[in-house]
């Protein structure tokens, strides 16, 4: 039974997670005996293809085709379906991304596939096929058991790390007959923000709440961020005052994230942003009242104001990189 | 224009997340149910909004659950909206919600068709998707700014690490986050107005689940916090590294 993934590409390779998720296509076909075959859509060199071999995939269908250098919904969800009936897959993967969030619901609503969404381990397959996934933002996980013959799962980022091997897989061109309609949607304006750690993606993240009392105080967060090679969030009350964009907002109304570490600096740690965040691996907080709940769902704590001991943590990254 | 939007039920954000009868269910005794605030705060208020400015001509709500579901959609009335329909069907499963409403909507001659990004609940952020597909309308997920002129929809909408602007054209389903709009109170006008507005119970059309929830988990629980001075930052640099191997 082959897999099918969505490998995920910009500024000319593959993300992480794209990686990610093709070693996690080629477990689910491990254990169902069949090949794993990555989707590919839009420009990307032939190499970075082939690249997705070493990750697990025995076969790569590229659709080669200008219209798809954009996103569109639909033509991606149209693409996976064809990879998915020309080679008799069952189980269709995507990230627990924007992307994968929207092109995973067309491709389920075409195929009839039930869907598990956010999962964050491998299928067991002892008593039909279920997928573990977080739900209640972090606050509890459902084994959810599809019954459908096709399957859909979006898979929650950092959920596995990526190794490397030898194999290589088949490049194919795969050619999909798109009609207008699946370019509807006009693109007429992108805002990146660019440089930045996306923060889904992030596997260090440094959050600031309302402890740091003012924007004017982020210096400190950013400079931390950038010696760790982390991405930024932050609480509610911060996005809700303007003082930092909403995309960085973590919690039960925000985004749910599960980087190897959260560093949370003047969190208090309401149980609706503890919601978004409790999965992260290691937890560190840093605020200046010892009660902060956080303390509670944290793994290092450190009680102090933010503006004396954030320059000091970075000060310390430092010399631990330096020394490395 | 006709503008549906989607709500669901969901435990109060606050709300202590437990499990019962072996853990195969969620325990909803002591949970306060409220519409999922990304239903209420953004999806409703935008088609209040366009209703408000002349863009919409009726602003209809559906959502899928038994009777005990009722007291949500009348809170959801009491912020506006015409009519509101219940469909007669329990699931947790995203397919079978979708495919609720998808035999309900699909001859309305919706327009657009609003929902949340996802119930805070499963988090899924699913079935907007698949409304789309089984009605085989266009599809904008998370969006943060909506505008309708005429027969044509600007949406912004997040993508990685950024916002991307789109142009289409109606109809359209789109899943709505923060951006779209502001919370609203509900006044006592609303409140008394939407005793009486119609709440029409629609019988399943008998879709069926694709999957369902075996059972649940609790997190595993943190074996305490280990404490740090302002002077022991290199110790704290050397546990992350060492211990918790996350640097």
């Amino acid at each position: 039974m082959s897999v099918i993934v969505l490998a995920e590409h910009s500024g000319g390779s593959f993300k992480k997670k794209a990686l990610e998720l093709v070693q996690y296509g080629q477990k689910i076909a491990a254990q169902q005996g069949g090949d794993t075959i990555a989707v590919v859509l839009g420009d990307i060199a032939e190499g970075e293809l082939q690249q997705l071999g070493a990750y697990g995939a025995t076969k790569v269908l590229h659709v080669a085709d200008a219209r798809v250098n954009d996103f569109s919904a639909r033509a991606y969800a149209k693409a996976l379906v064809a990879a998915a009936q020309q080679s008799s897959a069952k189980v269709i993967v995507t990230s627990h991304d924007v992307i994968g969030r929207s092109v995973a619901p067309l491709v389920a609503a075409q195929l009839k596939a039930g869907v598990a969404a956010g999962a964050v381990a491998m299928p067991e397959n002892g008593n039909g096929f279920a997928v573990k996934t977080t739900v209640f933002s972090g606050k509890g996980f459902a084994n959810i058991a599809i019954s459908s013959d096709v399957k859909v799962i979006t898979l929650m980022a950092n959920t596995f790390q990526p190794q490397k091997g030898e194999s290589s897989a088949v490049v194919e061109k795969l050619s999909v007959s798109f009609d207008d309609k699946d370019f509807g949607i006009k693109v007429k304006d992108v805002k990146k923000v660019t440089g930045a750690v996306p923060l889904t993606e992030a596997e260090l993240v440094v959050s600031g709440g309302r402890g740091m009392k003012g924007p004017e105080n982020w210096g400190v967060l950013e400079e931390l961020a950038g010696t760790l090679g982390a991405a930024l969030a932050c609480s509610r009350p911060v996005a809700d005052s303007h003082w930092r964009p909403h995309h960085e907002h973590v919690g039960q109304t925000g985004g749910t994230i599960r980087p190897n570490l959260y560093v949370a600096v003047g969190i208090s740690g309401a149980i609706q942003h503890l919601a978004g965040v409790n999965t992260s691996k290691t937890i560190v907080v840093i605020n200046k009242d010892p009660e902060a709940p956080f303390f509670k769902a944290a793994d290092y704590g450190v009680v102090g104001d933010a503006l004396e001991i954030v320059p000091k943590l970075t000060e310390a990254v430092k010399k631990f990189k330096a020394a490395q | 224009m006709k503008i549906l939007v989607c709500i669901c039920q969901v435990p109060d954000t606050t709300a202590k997340i437990q499990f019962t009868d072996n853990n195969t269910k969620f325990n909803t005794q002591g949970v306060t149910m409220i519409i999922n605030p990304y239903d209420e705060w953004y999806a409703l208020v935008r088609a209040l909004e366009l209703k408000e400015a002349g863009t919409a001509s009726a602003v209809h709500l559906v959502t899928v659950g038994r009777a005990d579901a009722e007291p949500v959609i009348r809170k959801a009335l009491a912020l506006g909206g015409d009519e509101a329909f219940r469909i007669d069907a329990d699931s947790n499963d995203t397919y079978e919600i979708a495919a609720e409403i998808a035999a309900f909507a699909k001859d309305q001659n919706y327009d657009l068709i609003l929902c949340g990004k996802e119930s805070i609940d499963y988090n899924n952020g699913m079935v907007p998707g698949l409304l789309a597909g089984m009605l085989d309308m266009a599809y904008i997920g998370f969006a943060t700014r909506i505008e309708v002129s005429g027969s044509t929809a600007t949406v912004s909408r997040e993508i990685e690490g950024g916002e991307e602007v789109d142009e289409t054209s109606l109809p359209l389903v789109i899943s709505c986050q923060k951006g779209v709009a502001e919370q609203r109170i509900p006044n006592m006008r609303g409140i008394m107005a939407a005793r009486t507005k119609p709440l029409k119970v629609i019988p399943s059309s008998g879709a069926g689940a694709l999957a369902t929830v075996s059972s649940y988990e609790m997190p595993p629980a943190k074996t305490g916090v280990k404490m740090f001075t302002a002077d022991q930052m290199d110790e704290l640099v050397a546990a992350l590294h060492n211990e918790a191997k996350a640097i």
